[in-house]
């Protein structure tokens, strides 16, 4: 009912390719986004800014990056959270040394730095695949970690190896408050979103997919492996970068390499398993289920058994239902949130005779 | 002439009484003092966090319970799971600032990460943040960090007094001239944050210095301890940190190396660190700023009015009661209620105090020897004297040898050598400010005296 299409024409390919092909679709995007932006500043208060928002949407953007790589390219990899630091130390260096940079040129060319080493990383799966290269992305992992707490350098010598980001000034405006960190993460986030669902639409997407479904026939249609493969490491890393130096810069303000740590890797990894791979809706869902369904376990159980049950109990209840909670959405639907909201559209559509 | 002097004795006395009276009743408006908790109880480093916010929730229990509060001031808490991950543990300080009737007083993250993050935010809420023993050693300077407050002992004047118990150990720091001390450390910023205060102690007193790393867990040390056996040193400095503790002991026995040859950093002298490491663990050093132990007055208070009478205290396991980690929380504890005490002396008795009247209450913190026996807290807790240019207040440290059992004291408070210290700590606090534009408090500062801020530190700040 909701979803109906009856009397949506195209007339012309322009309308018939266009990104949401459903004049709902459209505008359920546009109200999103007019919530997002004008509705959640008016009604939102310091702890949801910080506390929620930003970190859900940087680590949605992470998500999205490694979604790129692994569920529209196939390529399964376990350093995400190494190109993260990439980007974060890269930012830091770029303000610091040199002068007068502004900081979103500045997370450009981490972004890009970050991609230069995504790439560099990348060179393996030319030869392995699938688990195997997961192995080998853990390298990266391994590495970054490592040369950011060996080269003092990086962290500019700070004796306990923490940066502390310095303030983010658009055209001489400081950008200090939650209010305006926010929205500094919405646009970049939401931009970037954009541009990745334009892109796997258009044909280095169609490549990375075809790449992911058999790489031997993807050749065999002319699709250059080494281009592609390492486009899609380098793509991804450069989510990644940003996503980092947004984790420093508008969310935590300090950043030690163990923030990144392989535990962050395997949580965007979650991330894309339970939101839905190869889904830029899919990335987001995850991100929320990841970070925000423990801290809503932790308020509810204050709420309901605070003081109650021992803190220690309660704790360790809340790492048991959230366990249980992605078991659950696994066996539902292995292929992720996003499925499930495909299929309830789906439905919708068929509504009331859905088959 | 008598009679008057009577009379005005007796308006005295009425006067007396009348203030008694009032103070009497003020307490019956039950005011509160919120205190957050950012712990931890799940996760591979649950053992500390159980343990100190246990101990430190069972003695605003006890100060509860046993005098009805600070001045009539019932403490109240909330705990938030931080899993010590610095995400979480933003989220936790976001939710818990706002909460009770003035807001979150004073911070406690136990987790130098965690600190880290909240620099910045507890500076612009103006919300103090006690980082005991942990968090940013430069913090020390209160000129540039208002708002933190390393407490007790940092890092590096740990270190400094480590040096000394082995100078001690050795006849004398003139012994040392020669001497080769092996630095293992944790892979880490924690690990590597005192390279360069041991450097420059080698320098001073003649010694030689090598630093080994431990890559992070640190459950796989065959090749260090294999490198030191190589090098041969007098002694070894064991920064470690969890799993990293154990296996170090371990692979020293293995390796034949003397366990009381070894002296380790805080964070690996708690029962945690040494009873899976068995029977090498017998003989090993390591530094704390307090003992184990329940012979405290004020841990046997615990007891009494906490667990007394078959109630439950916040420990599941009793038998932790009196541990490394327990006396660290009632510690911080004692600091707490103490800055609570001294703030309230200033803007008010029986009175819910702001997080910023608390922090003056840190700032001005000065707790002796006599007060400290008041406390029951002798031998547990060492004087401490904080001020607007020191943060730390105490810089002492014991030394404790683990005799396969418990841990027993083998030395005195010994004072941290602040001449190296010091200038390290201010220079690198100038450094913040510079990059972060912060202006060092000079003359009298949110109602310290903070006296004159150095030429030499203002050049520094200013960019030269």
């Amino acid at each position: 009912m909701i979803y109906r299409e009856a009397g949506q024409f195209k007339t012309s390919y322009v309308a018939d390719q266009q990104i949401f092909p459903i004049r709902q679709d459209r505008l359920g995007m546009a109200l999103i986004l007019a919530f997002a932006y004008i509705v959640v500043p008016v009604i939102g208060n310091d702890y949801w800014f910080t506390a929620i928002l930003i970190p859900f949407l940087i680590l949605s953007l992470a998500a999205l990056g490694l979604n790129i790589l692994t569920g529209y390219a196939g390529q399964l990899s376990l350093g995400t959270a190494g190109f993260m630091a990439v980007g974060a130390f890269a930012a830091y260096n770029f303000i610091l040394r040199v002068p007068d940079m502004p900081f979103l040129v500045a997370f450009v060319l981490a972004g890009l730095a970050a991609a230069l080493v995504g790439i560099l990383f990348g060179l393996p799966s030319l030869r392995i695949k699938g688990f195997y290269l997961a192995v080998a992305t853990l390298a990266a992992q391994f590495f970054i970690e490592w040369a950011l707490i060996k080269f003092g350098w990086f962290t500019n010598y700070s004796p306990s190896g923490v940066i502390d980001a310095q303030t983010m000034i658009l055209f001489g405006i400081a950008l200090d408050t939650p209010l305006e960190k926010y929205l500094l993460t919405l646009s970049i986030v939401s931009v970037l979103a954009l541009a990745a669902k334009n892109l796997m639409r258009c044909e280095t997407g169609r490549a990375f997919m075809a790449i992911r479904d058999m790489d031997v026939a993807a050749e065999v249609i002319g699709i250059p492996m080494l281009k592609t493969k390492l486009l899609a490491f380098a793509i991804s890393s450069f989510y990644c970068g940003i996503a980092g130096a947004l984790y420093a810069y508008a969310y935590l303000g300090t950043v030690e390499p163990q923030a990144f740590d392989l535990t962050r890797s395997f949580q965007v990894l979650f991330m894309i398993i339970i939101g839905g791979m190869g889904s830029i809706l899919g990335s987001f869902l995850g991100a929320a289920f990841i970070t925000l369904l423990p801290i809503l376990l932790n308020v509810v159980a204050h709420a309901w058994f605070g003081g109650a049950v021992r803190m220690a109990v309660l704790s360790n209840l809340e790492l048991v239902i959230f366990g249980g909670l992605i078991i659950f959405f696994l066996a539902v639907e292995p292929h992720g949130l996003a499925r499930l909201w495909q299929i309830a559209k789906e439905k919708l559509r068929l509504w009331p005779f859905p088959h | 002439m008598k009679r008057e002097s009577f009379k005005s004795c007796r308006i005295g006395l009425a006067l007396v009484a009348a203030v008694a009276l009032a103070g009497a009743f003020v307490p019956t408006q039950a005011a509160e003092q919120f205190i957050p908790m950012l712990s931890y109880r799940v996760g591979p480093y649950a053992p500390g966090g159980s343990g100190f916010f246990g101990g430190y929730i069972d003695y605003l229990d006890m100060i509860n319970k046993r005098d009805g509060g600070v001045n009539g001031v019932k403490l109240t808490w909330e705990e938030c799971e931080t899993e010590y991950k610095n995400d979480r543990g933003v989220e936790c300080y976001e939710r818990l600032k706002g909460k009770g009737p003035t807001g979150g007083t004073v911070f406690t993250p136990l987790s130098t990460g965690i600190t880290y993050s909240l620099i910045e935010r507890a500076t612009a809420d103006k919300i103090p943040v006690i980082s005991m023993g942990y968090g940013r050693t430069d913090a020390s300077d209160g000129r540039i960090f208002p708002y933190i407050f390393p407490l007790v002992t940092n890092y590096w004047s740990q270190n400094t007094a480590k040096i000394k118990f082995i100078g001690m150990r050795e006849g004398g720091m003139d012994k040392l001239k020669g001497k080769k001390i092996a630095n293992l450390y944790h892979g880490s910023a924690y690990g590597k944050e005192t390279i360069p205060v041991l450097d420059i102690q080698a320098k001073k007193y003649g010694f030689e210095v090598k630093h080994i790393e431990v890559p992070h867990p640190g459950n796989e040390q065959q090749s260090q301890w294999l490198e030191i056996r190589r090098y041969k040193p007098d002694w070894v400095i064991l920064r470690g940190w969890g799993v990293m503790n154990p296996t170090a002991l371990k692979t020293a026995q293995k390796v034949g190396f003397p366990a009381d040859r070894i002296v380790g950093v805080w964070w690996s002298g708690a029962e945690e660190d040494v009873i899976p490491a068995g029977d090498a663990a017998k003989g090993f050093i390591s530094a704390a700023f307090h003992p184990s132990g329940r012979d405290f007055p004020v841990i046997q208070d615990i007891l009494k009015h906490v667990y007394g009478g078959g109630n439950r205290g916040n420990m599941t396991d009793q038998s932790r009661i009196g541990q490394q980690y327990f006396n660290r929380g009632v510690i911080q504890g004692i600091l707490t209620v103490e800055a609570i005490r001294t703030a309230q002396e200033k803007f008010g008795r029986g009175k819910s105090l702001t997080p910023e009247q608390v922090r003056w209450g840190i700032e001005n913190l000065n707790i002796d020897e006599k007060r400290i026996r008041q406390l029951g807290a002798f031998g547990l807790l060492q004087p401490l004297k904080v001020s607007c240019q020191d943060h730390e207040g105490g810089g002492a440290v014991k030394f404790q040898q683990w005799d396969g059992e418990r841990w027993k004291v083998i030395s005195d408070w010994i004072p941290s050598d602040q001449s190296i210290v010091r200038p390290m700590i201010e220079e690198s606090a100038a450094r913040y400010a510079k990059e972060k534009g912060i202006k060092p408090r000079e003359g009298t500062s949110l109602g310290s005296d903070c006296g004159n801020y150095p030429e030499h530190l203002k050049k520094i700040v200013s960019g030269g």
